[in-house]
Protein backbone atom coordinates (compact mmCIF):
# COMPACT_ATOMS: atom_id res chain seq x y z
CA UNK A 1 0.00 0.00 0.00
CA UNK A 2 1.77 2.85 -0.86
CA UNK A 3 1.87 5.76 1.60
CA UNK A 4 -0.11 9.77 0.85
CA UNK A 5 2.36 12.35 0.19
CA UNK A 6 1.62 15.63 2.22
CA UNK A 7 2.42 18.74 1.72
CA UNK A 8 1.62 21.31 4.61
CA UNK A 9 2.99 23.94 7.08
CA UNK A 10 3.37 23.35 10.33
CA UNK A 11 3.90 26.22 12.73
CA UNK A 12 4.74 28.57 9.55
CA UNK A 13 7.45 25.65 7.84
CA UNK A 14 6.74 23.79 4.96
CA UNK A 15 6.46 20.33 5.50
CA UNK A 16 5.87 17.48 4.03
CA UNK A 17 5.91 13.69 5.29
CA UNK A 18 4.19 10.40 4.15
CA UNK A 19 1.75 8.89 5.86
CA UNK A 20 -1.08 5.78 5.86
CA UNK A 21 -4.10 6.88 5.32
CA UNK A 22 -5.60 6.02 8.54
CA UNK A 23 -2.80 7.83 9.90
CA UNK A 24 -4.26 10.70 12.29
CA UNK A 25 -2.79 14.07 12.55
CA UNK A 26 -2.02 13.41 15.69
CA UNK A 27 0.09 10.11 14.46
CA UNK A 28 2.05 12.10 11.85
CA UNK A 29 2.84 15.30 14.42
CA UNK A 30 3.64 12.59 17.29
CA UNK A 31 4.98 9.71 15.37
CA UNK A 32 6.30 11.11 11.61
CA UNK A 33 7.29 14.65 12.67
CA UNK A 34 8.33 14.48 16.59
CA UNK A 35 6.19 16.74 17.46
CA UNK A 36 5.24 15.53 20.87
CA UNK A 37 3.92 18.46 22.83
CA UNK A 38 0.13 17.50 21.02
CA UNK A 39 -1.38 14.47 23.57
CA UNK A 40 -3.50 11.39 22.86
CA UNK A 41 -5.70 11.34 26.01
CA UNK A 42 -8.77 9.66 25.06
CA UNK A 43 -8.37 9.54 21.23
CA UNK A 44 -11.79 9.79 20.48
CA UNK A 45 -12.51 14.07 20.80
CA UNK A 46 -13.69 14.31 24.34
CA UNK A 47 -10.48 15.41 26.31
CA UNK A 48 -8.97 18.02 24.03
CA UNK A 49 -5.28 17.02 24.81
CA UNK A 50 -4.25 16.45 21.39
CA UNK A 51 -5.73 20.37 20.33
CA UNK A 52 -4.33 21.99 17.59
CA UNK A 53 -5.31 24.44 15.14
CA UNK A 54 -5.84 24.15 10.90
CA UNK A 55 -6.17 27.17 9.27
CA UNK A 56 -7.06 29.15 12.55
CA UNK A 57 -9.87 26.57 13.36
CA UNK A 58 -8.95 25.05 16.89
CA UNK A 59 -10.05 20.98 15.92
CA UNK A 60 -8.72 17.69 17.89
CA UNK A 61 -5.66 16.28 15.66
CA UNK A 62 -6.79 12.72 16.85
CA UNK A 63 -10.51 13.33 14.64
CA UNK A 64 -8.37 14.27 11.55
CA UNK A 65 -6.09 12.17 9.40
CA UNK A 66 -2.78 13.25 8.58
CA UNK A 67 -3.90 13.24 4.79
CA UNK A 68 -6.31 16.40 5.18
CA UNK A 69 -3.54 18.22 6.20
CA UNK A 70 -2.80 18.67 2.41
CA UNK A 71 -2.31 22.22 1.72
CA UNK A 72 -3.32 23.63 5.02
CA UNK A 73 -1.64 25.15 7.36
CA UNK A 74 -0.92 23.47 11.40
CA UNK A 75 -0.49 25.09 14.67
CA UNK A 76 0.44 23.34 17.44
CA UNK A 77 1.91 23.94 21.00
CA UNK A 78 5.57 23.85 19.64
CA UNK A 79 4.58 27.01 17.55
CA UNK A 80 3.33 29.08 21.01
CA UNK A 81 6.78 29.74 22.71
CA UNK A 82 8.87 32.67 20.62
CA UNK A 83 12.00 30.84 20.69
CA UNK A 84 13.21 31.05 24.12
CA UNK A 85 10.40 33.65 25.52
CA UNK A 86 7.20 31.79 26.42
CA UNK A 87 3.97 32.88 25.59
CA UNK A 88 2.00 34.87 27.77
CA UNK A 89 -0.31 32.14 28.32
CA UNK A 90 2.51 29.63 29.28
CA UNK A 91 3.72 32.43 31.38
CA UNK A 92 0.76 33.06 33.26
CA UNK A 93 0.32 28.91 33.36
CA UNK A 94 3.30 28.75 35.80
CA UNK A 95 2.38 31.57 37.89
CA UNK A 96 -0.59 30.42 38.89
CA UNK A 97 0.59 26.79 38.93
CA UNK A 98 -2.57 26.40 36.73
CA UNK A 99 -0.90 22.32 35.66
CA UNK A 100 0.00 19.67 37.59
CA UNK A 101 0.61 16.32 35.44
CA UNK A 102 0.60 18.25 32.11
CA UNK A 103 -0.71 16.12 29.88
CA UNK A 104 -4.07 18.42 28.97
CA UNK A 105 -1.81 21.57 29.17
CA UNK A 106 -0.62 21.70 24.96
CA UNK A 107 -4.10 21.36 24.60
CA UNK A 108 -5.27 23.64 27.14
CA UNK A 109 -2.98 26.45 26.27
CA UNK A 110 -3.41 26.09 22.14
CA UNK A 111 -6.99 26.12 22.62
CA UNK A 112 -6.83 29.34 25.09
CA UNK A 113 -4.23 30.99 22.39
CA UNK A 114 -7.34 30.38 20.13
CA UNK A 115 -9.81 31.93 22.29
CA UNK A 116 -7.95 35.03 22.97
CA UNK A 117 -7.08 35.32 19.78
CA UNK A 118 -10.55 35.79 18.43
CA UNK A 119 -11.70 37.64 22.25
CA UNK A 120 -9.37 39.70 23.86
CA UNK A 121 -12.04 39.86 26.66
CA UNK A 122 -13.86 37.22 27.65
CA UNK A 123 -16.16 36.35 31.07
CA UNK A 124 -15.31 33.55 32.95
CA UNK A 125 -18.26 31.57 31.61
CA UNK A 126 -17.06 32.06 28.37
CA UNK A 127 -13.41 30.40 28.89
CA UNK A 128 -15.23 28.35 30.43
CA UNK A 129 -17.18 26.87 27.86
CA UNK A 130 -14.65 27.72 25.17
CA UNK A 131 -12.09 25.11 27.43
CA UNK A 132 -15.04 22.85 28.02
CA UNK A 133 -13.98 20.39 25.99
CA UNK A 134 -10.18 20.03 27.30
CA UNK A 135 -10.31 17.75 30.44
CA UNK A 136 -8.26 18.01 33.23
CA UNK A 137 -7.79 15.50 35.70
CA UNK A 138 -5.46 17.54 38.25
CA UNK A 139 -6.27 20.84 39.13
CA UNK A 140 -10.06 21.70 39.33
CA UNK A 141 -9.64 24.04 36.28
CA UNK A 142 -9.67 27.15 38.50
CA UNK A 143 -6.40 27.92 38.69
CA UNK A 144 -6.25 27.63 34.44
CA UNK A 145 -9.47 29.66 34.32
CA UNK A 146 -7.61 32.51 36.47
CA UNK A 147 -4.50 32.22 34.55
CA UNK A 148 -6.53 32.49 31.09
CA UNK A 149 -8.56 35.45 32.49
CA UNK A 150 -5.50 37.25 34.17
CA UNK A 151 -3.23 36.84 31.26
CA UNK A 152 -5.98 38.35 28.92
CA UNK A 153 -6.52 41.52 30.84
CA UNK A 154 -2.56 41.70 30.70
CA UNK A 155 -2.76 41.39 27.16
CA UNK A 156 -5.36 43.69 26.76
CA UNK A 157 -3.33 46.06 28.91
CA UNK A 158 -0.19 45.49 26.78
CA UNK B 1 -8.54 -7.27 5.48
CA UNK B 2 -8.85 -4.47 2.64
CA UNK B 3 -6.35 -2.06 2.80
CA UNK B 4 -7.95 1.39 3.40
CA UNK B 5 -7.57 4.29 0.70
CA UNK B 6 -8.20 8.00 1.07
CA UNK B 7 -9.41 10.17 -1.85
CA UNK B 8 -10.39 13.71 -1.75
CA UNK B 9 -11.79 14.94 -4.96
CA UNK B 10 -12.28 17.79 -6.07
CA UNK B 11 -16.16 17.88 -7.33
CA UNK B 12 -18.95 16.10 -6.44
CA UNK B 13 -19.17 13.90 -9.76
CA UNK B 14 -16.00 13.01 -8.81
CA UNK B 15 -16.92 12.05 -5.93
CA UNK B 16 -19.88 9.98 -6.55
CA UNK B 17 -17.89 8.53 -9.43
CA UNK B 18 -15.60 6.79 -6.46
CA UNK B 19 -18.57 6.47 -3.79
CA UNK B 20 -20.45 4.14 -6.54
CA UNK B 21 -17.16 2.07 -7.71
CA UNK B 22 -16.65 1.07 -4.04
CA UNK B 23 -19.80 0.64 -3.16
CA UNK B 24 -21.01 0.07 0.72
CA UNK B 25 -17.06 -0.21 1.08
CA UNK B 26 -16.69 3.89 0.95
CA UNK B 27 -17.31 5.88 4.06
CA UNK B 28 -17.68 9.56 2.84
CA UNK B 29 -15.19 11.91 5.62
CA UNK B 30 -16.95 15.18 6.10
CA UNK B 31 -15.79 16.51 9.94
CA UNK B 32 -14.69 13.27 10.48
CA UNK B 33 -16.23 13.59 14.29
CA UNK B 34 -18.05 10.75 14.34
CA UNK B 35 -16.48 8.88 11.47
CA UNK B 36 -13.04 8.70 13.08
CA UNK B 37 -14.29 7.35 16.25
CA UNK B 38 -15.87 4.46 14.60
CA UNK B 39 -12.80 3.55 12.83
CA UNK B 40 -10.65 3.75 15.05
CA UNK B 41 -12.86 1.57 17.40
CA UNK B 42 -13.32 -1.18 14.73
CA UNK B 43 -17.01 -0.49 13.91
CA UNK B 44 -16.18 0.04 10.40
CA UNK B 45 -13.82 -1.19 8.23
CA UNK B 46 -14.30 0.48 5.25
CA UNK B 47 -12.09 0.63 2.09
CA UNK B 48 -11.85 3.45 0.62
CA UNK B 49 -12.96 7.49 2.25
CA UNK B 50 -13.96 10.02 0.78
CA UNK B 51 -12.84 13.23 1.70
CA UNK B 52 -15.36 15.53 0.54
CA UNK B 53 -13.88 19.15 1.81
CA UNK B 54 -12.11 19.90 -1.24
CA UNK B 55 -15.27 20.26 -2.91
CA UNK B 56 -16.15 24.15 -3.08
CA UNK B 57 -20.07 23.07 -3.11
CA UNK B 58 -19.98 21.30 0.03
CA UNK B 59 -18.41 23.91 1.79
CA UNK B 60 -19.69 27.04 1.55
CA UNK B 61 -22.47 29.21 2.29
CA UNK B 62 -24.09 31.14 -0.29
CA UNK B 63 -27.40 33.15 -0.52
CA UNK B 64 -29.89 31.83 -3.08
CA UNK B 65 -33.01 33.26 -4.21
CA UNK B 66 -33.31 34.73 -0.79
CA UNK B 67 -32.64 32.07 1.51
CA UNK B 68 -29.12 30.19 2.27
CA UNK B 69 -27.76 27.23 0.45
CA UNK B 70 -25.28 25.40 3.10
CA UNK B 71 -22.66 22.81 2.12
CA UNK B 72 -23.14 19.56 3.78
CA UNK B 73 -19.57 19.70 4.83
CA UNK B 74 -19.50 23.28 6.70
CA UNK B 75 -18.56 23.19 10.21
CA UNK B 76 -20.45 24.35 13.07
CA UNK B 77 -18.24 27.03 13.70
CA UNK B 78 -18.59 28.52 9.87
CA UNK B 79 -22.55 28.15 10.62
CA UNK B 80 -22.42 30.42 13.62
CA UNK B 81 -20.14 33.27 12.51
CA UNK B 82 -22.69 33.39 9.41
CA UNK B 83 -24.78 36.36 10.13
CA UNK B 84 -27.67 35.71 7.88
CA UNK B 85 -28.46 32.31 9.01
CA UNK B 86 -28.08 34.01 12.41
CA UNK B 87 -30.71 35.83 11.70
CA UNK B 88 -33.22 33.95 9.52
CA UNK B 89 -32.30 30.49 11.27
CA UNK B 90 -31.31 30.75 14.76
CA UNK B 91 -32.59 27.80 15.68
CA UNK B 92 -30.77 25.19 13.32
CA UNK B 93 -27.97 27.49 14.26
CA UNK B 94 -27.77 27.22 17.43
CA UNK B 95 -28.56 23.17 17.41
CA UNK B 96 -25.80 22.46 15.39
CA UNK B 97 -23.29 24.79 17.60
CA UNK B 98 -25.22 22.50 20.57
CA UNK B 99 -22.93 19.46 19.22
CA UNK B 100 -19.74 18.84 21.38
CA UNK B 101 -16.61 21.34 21.88
CA UNK B 102 -15.34 23.95 20.09
CA UNK B 103 -12.89 21.51 18.95
CA UNK B 104 -15.64 19.73 17.98
CA UNK B 105 -16.93 22.55 16.48
CA UNK B 106 -14.57 23.23 14.19
CA UNK B 107 -14.97 20.25 12.40
CA UNK B 108 -18.76 18.40 12.93
CA UNK B 109 -20.93 19.95 10.03
CA UNK B 110 -25.11 19.23 9.31
CA UNK B 111 -24.27 16.76 6.65
CA UNK B 112 -22.46 14.30 9.03
CA UNK B 113 -24.64 15.07 11.63
CA UNK B 114 -27.98 13.69 9.31
CA UNK B 115 -25.63 11.08 7.72
CA UNK B 116 -24.73 9.57 11.00
CA UNK B 117 -28.01 8.92 11.94
CA UNK B 118 -28.70 9.49 15.08
CA UNK B 119 -31.63 9.66 16.70
CA UNK B 120 -30.40 12.51 19.32
CA UNK B 121 -28.43 14.13 16.33
CA UNK B 122 -28.80 17.52 17.53
CA UNK B 123 -28.78 19.52 14.65
CA UNK B 124 -31.82 17.04 12.58
CA UNK B 125 -34.73 18.07 14.76
CA UNK B 126 -33.73 21.78 14.29
CA UNK B 127 -32.94 20.76 10.44
CA UNK B 128 -36.52 19.04 10.18
CA UNK B 129 -38.55 22.02 11.71
CA UNK B 130 -37.11 24.11 9.04
CA UNK B 131 -38.45 21.99 6.49
CA UNK B 132 -35.16 21.95 5.32
CA UNK B 133 -34.29 20.14 1.44
CA UNK B 134 -31.32 18.72 0.92
CA UNK B 135 -29.65 18.20 -2.48
CA UNK B 136 -28.49 14.48 -2.93
CA UNK B 137 -26.04 13.68 -5.73
CA UNK B 138 -25.26 10.10 -7.15
CA UNK B 139 -24.64 7.64 -10.14
CA UNK B 140 -28.21 8.65 -11.53
CA UNK B 141 -27.61 12.59 -11.13
CA UNK B 142 -29.27 14.80 -8.66
CA UNK B 143 -32.56 14.44 -6.44
CA UNK B 144 -34.21 16.53 -3.77
CA UNK B 145 -35.30 15.10 -0.65
CA UNK B 146 -36.88 16.62 2.57
CA UNK B 147 -33.88 16.04 5.51
CA UNK B 148 -37.10 14.02 7.78
CA UNK B 149 -36.80 11.37 4.91
CA UNK B 150 -33.49 10.89 5.49
CA UNK B 151 -32.94 9.03 9.08
CA UNK B 152 -34.61 5.55 8.52
CA UNK B 153 -33.37 4.10 11.93
CA UNK B 154 -30.27 4.25 13.92
CA UNK B 155 -27.21 4.72 11.80
CA UNK B 156 -28.87 4.28 8.41
CA UNK B 157 -30.32 6.62 5.88
CA UNK B 158 -32.44 6.94 2.77
CA UNK B 159 -29.09 7.47 0.53
CA UNK B 160 -28.38 4.67 -1.53
CA UNK B 161 -24.72 3.31 -2.70
CA UNK B 162 -22.60 6.23 -4.74
CA UNK B 163 -25.15 8.87 -3.20
CA UNK B 164 -24.11 12.32 -1.21
CA UNK B 165 -25.82 14.41 0.51
CA UNK B 166 -24.21 17.72 -1.35
CA UNK B 167 -26.09 20.75 0.43
CA UNK B 168 -28.94 22.27 2.16
CA UNK B 169 -31.59 24.88 1.18
CA UNK B 170 -33.02 27.07 3.83
CA UNK B 171 -35.66 29.27 2.11
CA UNK B 172 -36.64 32.67 2.32
CA UNK B 173 -38.52 33.26 5.68
CA UNK B 174 -41.43 35.08 5.55
CA UNK B 175 -42.14 38.18 8.28
CA UNK B 176 -42.52 37.64 11.28
CA UNK B 177 -41.12 34.05 11.43
CA UNK B 178 -38.87 32.62 14.45
CA UNK B 179 -37.33 29.18 14.63
CA UNK B 180 -35.80 27.76 17.87
CA UNK B 181 -34.14 24.41 19.45
CA UNK B 182 -33.67 23.19 22.89
CA UNK B 183 -31.67 20.12 24.21
CA UNK B 184 -31.75 18.60 27.54
CA UNK B 185 -29.05 17.01 28.83
CA UNK B 186 -27.68 16.51 32.55
CA UNK B 187 -24.89 18.82 32.28
CA UNK B 188 -24.72 22.20 30.28
CA UNK B 189 -22.18 20.84 27.65
CA UNK B 190 -20.52 18.21 25.92
CA UNK B 191 -23.02 15.52 26.10
CA UNK B 192 -25.72 13.51 24.33
CA UNK B 193 -29.20 15.00 23.69
CA UNK B 194 -32.07 13.25 26.32
CA UNK B 195 -34.74 14.93 24.65
CA UNK B 196 -34.22 17.49 21.81
CA UNK B 197 -37.07 20.16 20.46
CA UNK B 198 -37.20 22.27 17.15
CA UNK B 199 -40.01 24.62 16.46
CA UNK B 200 -40.33 26.59 13.32
CA UNK B 201 -43.73 28.90 13.12
CA UNK B 202 -44.73 32.18 11.40
CA UNK B 203 -47.21 34.71 13.32
CA UNK B 204 -49.62 37.04 11.10
CA UNK B 205 -49.90 40.76 11.88
CA UNK B 206 -52.31 39.86 14.59
CA UNK B 207 -49.55 37.69 16.65
CA UNK B 208 -51.84 34.50 15.55
CA UNK B 209 -49.74 31.38 14.31
CA UNK B 210 -50.29 30.80 10.85
CA UNK B 211 -47.43 28.49 10.30
CA UNK B 212 -45.51 25.74 12.01
CA UNK B 213 -43.26 22.59 12.10
CA UNK B 214 -42.68 20.81 15.22
CA UNK B 215 -39.49 17.84 15.32
CA UNK B 216 -38.41 15.73 18.29
CA UNK B 217 -34.78 14.23 18.80
CA UNK B 218 -33.92 11.21 21.15
CA UNK B 219 -37.27 10.00 21.58
CA UNK B 220 -37.79 7.53 19.32
CA UNK B 221 -35.69 5.24 16.78
CA UNK B 222 -35.59 8.39 14.46
CA UNK B 223 -36.01 12.04 14.79
CA UNK B 224 -39.92 13.03 15.16
CA UNK B 225 -42.06 14.89 12.74
CA UNK B 226 -45.14 15.89 15.46
CA UNK B 227 -47.99 17.33 13.11
CA UNK B 228 -50.42 17.18 15.77
CA UNK B 229 -48.32 19.82 17.69
CA UNK B 230 -47.68 22.07 14.95
CA UNK B 231 -51.56 22.21 14.57
CA UNK B 232 -52.03 23.00 18.06
CA UNK B 233 -50.19 25.93 17.57
CA UNK B 234 -51.55 26.96 14.17
CA UNK B 235 -54.70 29.75 14.64
CA UNK B 236 -53.40 30.34 18.43
CA UNK B 237 -51.55 33.31 20.24
CA UNK B 238 -49.72 30.39 21.47
CA UNK B 239 -51.98 31.00 25.01
CA UNK B 240 -51.75 28.19 27.55
CA UNK B 241 -54.80 26.21 25.91
CA UNK B 242 -52.99 25.99 22.43
CA UNK B 243 -49.13 25.20 24.49
CA UNK B 244 -51.12 22.35 26.76
CA UNK B 245 -52.49 20.87 23.46
CA UNK B 246 -48.89 21.04 21.93
CA UNK B 247 -47.15 19.43 25.35
CA UNK B 248 -49.35 16.79 25.30
CA UNK B 249 -49.02 16.29 21.42
CA UNK B 250 -45.56 16.04 21.93
CA UNK B 251 -45.80 13.71 24.57
CA UNK B 252 -48.40 11.05 22.50
CA UNK B 253 -45.63 10.86 19.69
CA UNK B 254 -42.88 9.94 21.94
CA UNK B 255 -41.48 6.07 21.53
CA UNK B 256 -38.34 6.30 23.67
CA UNK B 257 -36.05 3.82 24.87
CA UNK B 258 -35.12 3.34 28.50
CA UNK B 259 -31.37 4.07 29.27
CA UNK B 260 -29.10 5.89 31.56
CA UNK B 261 -29.83 9.02 30.25
CA UNK B 262 -33.10 8.94 30.92
CA UNK B 263 -35.72 6.62 31.11
CA UNK B 264 -39.31 6.56 29.20
CA UNK B 265 -41.40 8.41 31.44
CA UNK B 266 -38.60 10.91 31.93
CA UNK B 267 -38.17 11.59 28.21
CA UNK B 268 -41.71 11.51 27.22
CA UNK B 269 -42.57 14.45 30.05
CA UNK B 270 -39.32 16.10 29.18
CA UNK B 271 -40.25 16.22 25.44
CA UNK B 272 -43.72 17.81 26.39
CA UNK B 273 -41.79 20.39 28.71
CA UNK B 274 -38.97 21.43 25.83
CA UNK B 275 -41.81 21.37 22.86
CA UNK B 276 -43.51 24.17 25.14
CA UNK B 277 -40.28 26.33 26.09
CA UNK B 278 -39.09 25.99 22.38
CA UNK B 279 -42.25 27.15 21.01
CA UNK B 280 -42.19 30.25 23.34
CA UNK B 281 -38.70 31.13 22.38
CA UNK B 282 -39.15 31.02 18.43
CA UNK B 283 -42.42 33.24 18.98
CA UNK B 284 -40.11 35.90 20.75
CA UNK B 285 -37.74 35.62 17.59
CA UNK B 286 -40.94 35.74 15.30
CA UNK B 287 -42.14 39.19 17.03
CA UNK B 288 -38.51 40.58 17.15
Amino acid sequence: MAKIHVSTTVNGEPTEFLCEPQQTLLDVLRDELRLTGSKEGCATGDCGACSVTLDGRLICSCLALGAEAEGHEIETIEGMADGDSFHPLQQKFLEHAALQCGICTPGFLVAAKSLLERNSNPSETEVRYWLAGNLCRCTGYDKIIRAVLECAADMRGA
Amino acid sequence: MNALTYESPGSVDEAVRLLAAAGSDAKILAGGTDLLVQLRMGMIKPALIVDVKNIPETTVIKEESGGYRVGSAVSGAELGEHDGMNNAWPGVVEALELIGSTQIQGRASMGGNLCNASPAADAVPAMIAADTVCTIAGPDGRREARVEDIVTCPGQTSLTAGEMVVDFYFPPRPARSGDAYLRFIPRTEMDIAVVGAGISLTLDEAGVCSAARVALGAVAATPLVVEDGAAALIGSTLDDAALEKLDAAARAACRPIDDKRGTIEYRTKVAGVLARRAAKIAQQRAEG
